[in-house]
């Protein structure tokens, strides 16, 4: 027993040097060694992969700070996407979701690295794949899947569904692959515009990225110097081509000749922000446009409609789910850097699944809403 | 004397001018333009050659002079890329005026009119608005072939979560090219390369800065008992030239011109059919699934059907891509002499 206590102790004592899986065993067994908030780090650094760089003479910084605050708040963000996520998987099964369904598990980093790095008075368009934007935008979980299942309490009362949600700054949820591109684009001319130093994030993805309507947004916002990110997000295949199926260059960053670009490790949110907040910089120093490209994986298919198995293989799913999910990264870093105990994620882990249980709507059918309301704007 | 009543001529002159003055549909558009611009700092124009070039068609002129470069922009040749790019700007706040060098090429940017632009407000429950005015030449010109004569009224019309509206004179224009500006909707205005330089009388109402002729409201350009001519665009004028020839014969005719395609006027129409119980409706698109057909569903389905004394009948373009030669081209728009020749089939004279 003496032994057994002197072996905790001074495991304990060595602070980060445990493994994860180590300190759990140590603080679920030995009660001496509970943990209260003093004993966590208040930040620590890490080294994050090297962007590949076009046209670009610096990139992001190759270290990032994590405070124990904002790791916190990335990790439940991300667990709250993926549960909400899975759920909607759910519900889709039960049929009370209908049509399209495209779900962002996997993809948790670039939606949350995006959002952290900018500020709410800047704007985001992305394409059809949107929840997890919606819910970083803003929008309530309740309230997304009251979207999906068609009631009023939805984020567009019902009449949007899954690829049309909205918020303040946030413009969808297009259904046209590539259309969203001009568009943002456009409210990128408004900031200009304005004047008040607001950036837009115009989201495409690696399918769209062969869409001739983006060139020509290249081409125009380059020339007039548009505050526009443009990013692409490359999943590795589009429905269900893969990208070397689909373009005579995969190097998304560099399509856009002219405009400078990096390519980034999507499944990293530290990794994510750093290159949002450069390329952010890059368009308030109003240079013009500049292109990341967020290379990351989804887990589901392309849709619910798509098993997502017969261009992939499940070997290479589980692959990138036990050496790259997102989440777990954060994890582990976490865990191994002291930030966060086990128990604590463990808790926001259970309390996002609980939280997003209460907030499935009822399966009865709601009253009728108005056909021809929001027919035009008054 | 001679000298005196010259003068006197010279102030009679500027007098009739000040009352009756005469306006080009093409003035008319940029007064417009020009008075919304200084009206509201969010409108800017967009689109292939309307700064430095003063519009393909002069409809321009001279504003990218008084305006510079941040409200009045030229594009590269990419439709589908600007107009998005317009659709965007309005859903964060400006109000675009994106013009189509025709609407012929308003196809290639077609899924941004409609998918962007016309729906986003349904689809989101009213919380985007998108204050955007597509507007340019549209339909058949002189000589100018089958790719760019075609006229997109139905097409648009088709689609709900847009306006829009097809002006003739010169007051239809300013009037109804301002009021798209002021309208928070996605407004589709179809004008017409044939009328830019043709003068129209203003009056005094029509020349202030606040004036706007309503969208959704048609105009009857002349009073009639016996038949009622539905029409839009440079067809009115055609409708009002036949009523003029008709009247000699006895035949009076009301003309309306209905102004806005989408949402339709019908109820100037049901009161005149109600009136004249005979209805000949005349456009130049194609007769399928066109302007005319919509009329004569729409007064079928209504109260004035019953006092129809005889089919309506449509009067439109040839259902064929514009032919080049000139003698193949007259026929194959409405003229003056087949709106008599309907107008005498439906009265059976």
């Amino acid at each position: 027993m003496r032994k057994m206590l002197l072996a905790a102790l001074s495991r304990v004592l060595q602070g980060p040097a445990a493994t994860a899986a180590a300190a759990g065993r140590t603080a679920s067994r030995v009660m001496v060694a509970s943990r209260n908030y003093t004993d966590f780090a208040n930040e620590a650094t890490f080294e994050i992969k090297k962007c590949d760089l076009h046209r670009l003479e610096e990139g992001p910084s190759t270290t990032a700070v994590l405070t124990r605050e904002e790791g916190l708040h990335y990790y439940k963000t991300m667990q709250t996407i993926r549960r909400m996520e899975l759920k909607s998987d759910q519900l889709y099964k039960q049929k009370i979701i209908r049509g399209f369904c495209h779900l962002y598990d996997g993809q948790e980093a670039c939606c949350v690295g995006l959002e952290v790095a900018i500020k709410p008075t800047d704007h985001v368009i992305t394409a059809y794949r949107v929840h997890g934007f919606a819910y970083a935008r803003g929008v309530p979980v309740r309230t997304i899947l009251a979207e999906l299942t068609g009631r009023k309490g939805g984020c567009a009362k019902g009449k949007g569904g899954s690829m049309h949600m909205y918020t303040k700054n946030f413009y969808g949820g297009n259904g046209i692959v590539g259309a969203q591109v001009p568009l943002g684009a456009g409210i990128a001319l408004a900031c200009k515009y304005f004047g008040k130093n607001e950036v837009c994030l115009t989201l495409y993805g690696d399918g769209a990225a062969n869409q001739g309507q983006i060139f020509e947004t290249y081409n125009m916002a380059a020339l007039w110097k548009l505050p526009c990110v443009f990013i692409c997000e490359n999943n590795r295949y589009g429905m269900g081509t893969s990208v070397e199926r689909a373009a005579a260059s995969t190097d998304y960053y560099k399509r856009g000749d002219f405009i400078p670009g990096l390519r980034v490790d999507g499944m990293d949110v530290l990794s994510v922000r750093e290159a949002t907040k450069f390329a952010t910089e890059y368009c308030r120093a109003g240079k013009g446009p500049i292109l990341m490209e967020l290379q990351t994986y989804r887990y589901h298919g392309h849709s619910m409609s798509d098993p997502g198995i017969s261009y992939r293989t499940r070997e290479e799913i589980q692959e990138v789910r036990s050496k790259s999910d997102p989440i777990t990264l954060l994890k582990d870093r976490m865990i191994n850097n002291n930030l966060a105990s086990i128990e604590e994620l463990k808790e926001i882990d259970v309390g996002s699944s609980t939280d997003i249980s209460a907030c499935c709507p009822q399966a009865a059918p709601q009253a009728p809403l108005g056909l021809v309301a929001h027919l035009g704007a008054l | 004397i001679a000298e005196s009543l010259e003068l006197t001529k010279t102030k009679l002159e500027q007098a009739m001018t000040l009352l009756h003055k005469t306006v080009t549909v093409r003035d008319a558009l940029n007064q417009a333009l020009d008075e919304e611009l200084e009206r509201d700092e969010r409108v800017f124009l967009l689109g292939e050659e309307v700064a430095q070039y003063d519009g393909a068609y002069k409809i321009s002129r001279g504003l990218w002079k008084k305006y510079g470069d941040k409200r009045i922009i030229d594009t590269p040749i990419s439709e589908m890329g600007f107009t998005g790019i317009a659709v965007g700007a309005a859903m964060a706040g400006l109000r675009p005026v994106c013009e189509f060098m025709t609407f012929n090429f308003s196809m290639q940017a077609i899924d941004q009119v409609i998918n962007s632009a016309a729906k986003t407000c349904y689809m989101s429950a009213g919380s985007i608005s998108v204050p955007i005015v597509f507007r340019g030449p549209n339909g058949a010109s002189a000589g100018v072939a089958a790719q760019h004569s075609q006229c997109f009224a139905a097409w648009y019309a088709h689609c709900p979560g847009l306006k829009v509206v097809s002006p003739w004179s010169s007051e239809d224009a300013k009037g109804l090219l301002k009021a798209s500006i002021r309208d928070d909707n996605p407004v589709v205005m179809l004008e017409n390369e044939l009328l830019y330089g043709v003068p129209f009388e203003m009056s005094e109402e029509a020349q202030s800065k606040d004036f706007v002729v309503p969208i959704g409201k048609a105009k009857i350009e002349r009073q009639g008992t016996q038949v009622t001519l539905v029409s839009h665009s440079r067809p009115v004028g055609h409708c009002l030239e036949a009523a003029a020839v008709l009247a000699k014969e006895g035949v009076e005719c009301e003309v309306i011109n209905l102004r806005t395609i989408r949402p339709m006027d019908i109820e100037a129409i049901e009161a005149s059919v109600v009136k004249t119980n005979h209805l000949v409706t005349v456009e130049g698109g194609w007769p399928q699934f066109g302007v005319g057909a919509e009329v004569c569903a729409r007064i079928m389905e209504g109260p004035a059907f019953n006092y129809l004394d005889a089919p309506a009948v449509r009067v439109t373009g040839a259902d064929v891509p514009m032919p080049y030669a000139k003698i193949l081209e007259d026929n194959c728009i409405p003229q003056v002499k087949d709106i008599i020749f309907a107008v005498k089939k439906t009265l059976n004279i």
